[in-house]
């Protein structure tokens, strides 16, 4: 068996091994092999090229951008999602505008340990996808299988313009395949994860797991729930979406980031202009609550999302 | 025309010196031409967006892009129109760039002094000061990565600027990987409106270099002989394997912050001062006294100087403007990843 964080793993020292241009700058990334360990052994596997950095995000921003510029291709980990906000401004204000502005392409990735844990609290917690969605010029992907983490990832070093990898650290541990994939279904593509008549769940990451749990809650009362798993934030597959609304006729959006604005948003504004003549009732979303995230579990299993809160919001839904 | 002069160490003897001066000079002199034009293009209402220019700044600015050669990485500011000429870039860059043809590098889509051919090693700064160093440490360290030896890289910014954190985090990194990377600091006494006093609190910039464990350097920028001798030094020791170069050059903005600003708020002491003297006229001065040159001479280059800009500005105003119709609306270099809805 093979875990979500195994096939990060993995997805990296194939990128190291296929491509001499690959390289790897982060905090703590390289003897220690990461907080949590998503490059363990790569830096004795590959020496010079899994380098560890000072505590500067601007700065390993600002050098992957230089070293992309210079033909590179540089992966880089942000420790946390939420310590991306130090680097911000060389994410959205130079990464993402530098193509647009000197035809010179970014090819940067930027992992982005994302999400709650049991204990994370305000700042080793948040999902940041939407705000870098927000900005032209990056892509943002939002793998919810140990498959997708390897081949996204893997793709995501393909790709010539910069790359918002958010990985989720919940599905680290919990989340195993048996293998990893030999094939890959490209970016831009959204999958069923589950079919179902009755209505649809269109989510991502940790939450496309949610969902299903959810879905399968809600078949012992008799109902189909259709899951759809995003994949990628941006590009939004919108056309996967408005089919699977047009079998089912109602949609719940649900995400684990927070309420205004943002991917639910965003789904509920392309299926209410693009699809509104297929909706039988009106559309509902599911976000986590407006406050920073709490440390404490018993707080934290309240705020965002889950299984149960999901099926409360289905019934409401079905009912309408 | 004015010939690029490959001036790779630090000018070695008296006659060397002399003609890296020169050399300088000219980059200088072009500057100065081409920013005056563009100034009055634009009270003319014929330049769109801001208009910056580095009027006291040209001896620093040309005395690094003179230090540096082909081959090196070099991400200037907004200041450093001098640097830019020497270090290679077309005037046409610059003349497309402010009047907004469709054949500049910008294309449009961005203006004045944000330009740039990142792949010939000229990176097109952002707004945010301080966003470069890292960058161009980034650049290095992937000639590194690639065994490419013997490139130096180097960027400007005010003093403002080292008040940032971009500022510490790129230097402290370049620092700690020991790259060949050159600094330079023109302290124009403000940043915008603000006044050194409300900037920092130490008694001289260069001193923070030792905190990065790092060579500092000092000039007075408005004497070209100094910064030629001091920039030279400088890039050489970065080229010879001696870590980042922090070089503060002391000066005055002779002009605004942009054409915008009448810079009413400057101390007129400064500007009586030793740092409110114009470099291009100090310069000129000695090389009259020392016999560098002749009055005919510096005549002859003005004049060239002035007939390069007057005929890349008419160039230029023919030129094609951007089409909203014909641009691609796209952000991405991967076009089958572009966002469906978003494009519509």
């Amino acid at each position: 068996m093979i875990t979500y964080l195994e096939a990060i793993r993995e997805a990296q020292a194939k990128a190291l091994a296929d491509d001499p241009r690959v390289y790897i700058h982060g905090q703590d990334v390289g003897n220690f092999g990461g907080a949590f360990k998503a490059t363990k052994g790569l830096a004795k596997e590959f020496p010079g090229r899994v380098l560890d950095a000072p505590i500067s995000e601007d700065a390993i921003i600002g050098a992957a951008i230089g070293a992309a510029i210079e033909g590179l291709r540089p992966i880089v980990e942000m420790q946390f999602a939420d310590f991306s906000t130090v680097g911000f401004n060389q994410i959205v204000n130079h990464a993402a505008t530098l193509h647009w502005r000197t035809n010179v392409p970014c090819p940067i990735v930027i992992r982005l340990p994302s999400g709650g844990t049991a204990g994370g609290g305000p700042f080793h917690s948040q999902s940041m996808e939407a705000i870098y969605a927000h900005y032209p010029g990056l892509i943002v992907m939002t793998p919810a299988t140990v498959e997708d983490a390897y081949s996204m990832l893997l793709e995501a070093v393909s790709i010539d313009d910069p790359v918002v990898f958010c990985e989720h650290k919940y599905l680290y541990y919990h989340l195993k395949a048996a293998a990893l994939p030999t094939e890959a279904v490209p970016t831009g593509k959204a999958r069923i994860a589950r079919m179902g008549r009755d209505a649809t769940i269109v989510t991502y990451s940790a939450m496309v797991h949610e969902a299903l749990a959810c879905a399968e809650e809600l078949a012992t009362e008799g109902w189909e729930i259709e899951v759809i798993d995003l994949r990628s934030i941006k590009p939004l597959d919108t056309d996967t979406v408005l089919a699977s609304v047009a079998r089912t006729g109602r949609l719940l959006a649900v995400g684990e980031a927070w309420p205004w604005g943002g991917v639910t948003a965003e789904i509920v504004a392309r299926v209410a202009t693009d699809g509104f003549g297929l909706l039988d009732a009106p559309p509902k979303r599911l976000n986590a609550k407006d406050t920073p995230v709490p440390y404490h579990p018993n707080l934290w299993g309240t705020h965002r999302p889950t299984a149960r809160t999901i099926a409360v919001a289905m019934r409401d839904l079905l009912r309408s | 025309m004015v010939h690029t002069k490959e001036v790779s160490a630090p000018p070695a003897t008296p006659s060397a010196l002399q003609d890296a001066c020169l050399t300088a000079f000219r980059w200088m002199l072009l500057a100065r031409t081409a920013e005056e034009k563009i100034a009055n293009l634009y009270r003319g209402g014929k330049i769109i967006g801001g208009v910056f220019l580095g009027k006291g700044q040209e001896a620093v600015s040309a005395a690094l892009g003179i230090a540096l050669r082909e081959g090196d990485i070099f991400a200037p500011l907004i200041r450093d129109q001098a640097g830019r000429f020497a270090f290679g870039e077309a005037l046409l860059d610059f003349t497309r760039t402010y009047i907004g043809s469709r054949l500049g590098p910008m294309r449009g889509r961005d203006g004045n002094i944000h330009r740039g051919r990142p792949r010939a090693g000229q990176l097109a700064m952002i707004s945010h000061l301080g966003a470069m160093i890292p960058t161009v440490a980034g650049a290095l360290m992937a000639r590194r990565f690639q065994g490419l030896t013997g490139a130096v890289g180097a960027t400007c910014i005010g003093e403002g600027g080292t008040s940032t954190g971009a500022f510490h985090e790129g230097l402290n990194l370049a620092a700690v990987e020991k790259l060949p990377l050159v600094v330079v600091v023109a302290n124009n006494q403000y940043a915008y409106s603000t006044p050194n006093d409300r900037q920092f609190a130490c008694e001289r910039l260069e001193d923070k270099a030792a905190g990065y464990g790092i060579d500092g350097h000092s000039v007075e920028g408005t004497d070209l002989v100094a910064c030629v001798t001091v920039l030279g030094q400088a890039v050489a020791r970065a080229r010879a394997g001696h870590g980042p170069q922090l070089v503060v050059a002391s000066l005055l903005r002779l002009v605004g912050h942009g054409e915008h600003d009448d810079a009413s708020y400057v101390d007129p002491r400064l500007r009586q001062g030793p740092v409110g003297r114009d470099c291009l006229k100090l310069a000129e001065q000695h090389f009259l006294r020392a016999g560098w040159c002749d009055a005919e001479t510096l005549r002859q280059w003005q004049g060239d100087a002035h007939e390069q800009v007057e005929a890349a500005v008419t160039t230029t105003m023919r030129e094609p403007l951007p089409d909203p119709n014909q641009e691609d609306w796209c952000a991405l270099s991967s076009r089958h990843l572009i966002d469906g809805f978003a494009a519509e």
